[in-house]
């Protein structure tokens, strides 16, 4: 048996599962989602599973939660692509792949600290994505544009 | 269409209308010392709000505006001003949105004349936000630069000393690779221009980087120099070492093109000595200068007298 297959017979009751996540991203998936903390929600991670379109993948299952669009714009950041199926009951009830929207708004703020988004509590931080690979935005505001790495640190 | 338009980034702007801003400075350079005869802003009010101190830019901007016969409401010292009660720049312009016809904001925030340009409904224009932009200086620049060699396609443009933290020089070059020239960076290593503006400009035209003015002079029809600043070296040897490189001299200049000119934003320090200013050469005072008929220019378009 595959590890592929292995995974795809351990079932959640409820929950959603994040697959095809670039390898060595889950981590950072969780603590976007700020659940690495959190000891009420149960979490499973497998790294390094081999992917037939990715080559290695991460995958995260997350068990009695079921993501809101913020959170799914998050995960979009850094595992653009990635596929998210929601489960209830132990049966598949919605499965889509997460899509980087072209403006990007209240996800992230600029990295830039001199920035007006940083300072002027009325407004959301708002990007335009400039490409999806590599990841690069631009702020709306100082239009200082950030990459992958600087995104990372930058998620609220 | 200008009309009510905010200036805010120089990227904002397409070729054919910063040209036609060029055009209509140029319009405008008759009157830029003398007053406009029409008075085409009798009616208007423009206000400045300059959050940091940049007189000169300030007085340029309120002298354009009366020089087109629009009055002008200046923002008084921080000191006293609800700015310093700790009103947030959004709720300022709701307010002074209704004392005047057009606000120019001066501020230290990066993209504060974006926010305020959301809030107003009169059009706003950017007259520097800390390190981003300052679309007026650019379009002055490229004036000068139009005006001087009869226009800018076909020409080499260099730029010399600080391209890192240098802002000009990032939102002048950006604008110049919309045309069809050649763009050469010299600078110290530790002050090269930012790889994503490098990376950015190359999409569009070619671009030289290198240490060595000596080496390109021949080539230039613009020199832009900048002023190298002693805060950004850790080491004052280290500054001195490298800003006494990039010091323009005589014979520099008589070894460049016949149409050579040399600019700079100044304030210069020791860059560009003394004794180059009566050569021909030496445009940057008359570039400062072209900041009146480029900003009469702006504020006649987005007021609509025509």
């Amino acid at each position: 048996m595959t590890e592929e297959k292995m995974l795809k017979v351990e079932k959640i009751r409820r929950g959603t599962v994040i697959d095809h996540i670039p390898v060595g991203r889950a981590f950072k998936v969780l603590k976007i989602l700020k659940i690495s903390t959190d000891p009420g929600v149960t979490v499973s991670i497998a790294i390094h599973v081999k992917s037939k379109k990715m080559g290695l993948k991460d995958v995260v299952k997350i068990e009695d939660r079921i993501l809101d669009s913020s959170e799914l714009n998050k995960i979009a950041l850094i595992a653009e692509g990635g596929t998210i199926t929601i489960v209830e009951d132990y049966s598949v009830i919605k499965k889509f792949v997460v899509k980087l929207p072209d403006i990007i708004t209240g996800i992230l703020k600029c990295s830039n600290a001199r920035c007006v988004s940083n300072t002027e509590s009325v407004i959301k931080p708002s990007f335009t994505l400039l490409s999806k690979n590599p990841l690069s935005i631009k702020c709306h505001y100082c239009e200082r544009e950030m990459e992958t790495d600087e995104i990372m640190d930058s998620i609220l | 269409m200008w009309l009510n338009r905010d200036i805010v980034s120089i990227g904002d702007l397409s070729v054919e209308e910063i040209m036609e801003v060029l055009d209509r400075a140029n319009k405008m350079l008759p009157y830029a010392s003398t007053g406009h005869p029409r008075k085409p802003l009798a009616d208007k009010i423009v206000a400045t709000l300059f959050y940091e101190p940049s007189t000169r830019t300030r007085l340029s901007f309120e002298s354009a505006a009366m020089r087109l016969g629009a009055r002008v409401l200046s923002l008084g010292s921080l000191e006293e001003s609800s700015v310093a009660k700790g009103e947030t720049l959004s709720d300022t312009i709701r307010i002074i949105n209704s004392y005047s016809d057009a606000i120019v904001l001066r501020h230290p925030s990066e993209g504060a004349a974006r926010l305020a340009s959301e809030y107003a409904d009169v059009p706003v224009i950017n007259a520097g936000d800390g390190a981003g932009q300052h679309p007026t200086q650019t379009l002055l620049d490229m004036f000068t630069i139009w005006k001087e060699l009869g226009q800018i396609n076909g020409k080499s443009i260099g730029f010399v000393g600080d391209l890192k933290y240098g802002r000009t020089v990032h939102s002048l070059s950006k604008a110049l690779s919309l045309f069809d020239v050649s763009l050469y960076f010299i600078s110290p290593e530790e002050l090269k221009i930012p790889k994503h503006i490098k990376r950015d400009i190359e999409k569009r035209i070619p671009v030289k980087e290198t240490k060595n003015l000596d080496e390109i002079i021949e080539s230039l029809d613009v020199l832009y120099v900048t002023r190298i600043q002693k805060e950004r070296f850790p080491d004052i040897e280290e500054y001195k070492k490298v800003a006494g490189v990039y010091v323009i001299r005589p014979s520099l200049l008589s070894r460049g093109r016949k149409n050579l000119i040399v600019m700079h934003p100044l304030p210069r320090v020791d860059e560009i000595p003394a004794e180059i200013d009566n050569l021909p050469q030496a445009k940057y005072f008359k570039q400062a200068s072209n900041g009146i008929p480029v900003r009469m220019a702006i504020l006649d378009m987005i007021l609509g007298s025509e």
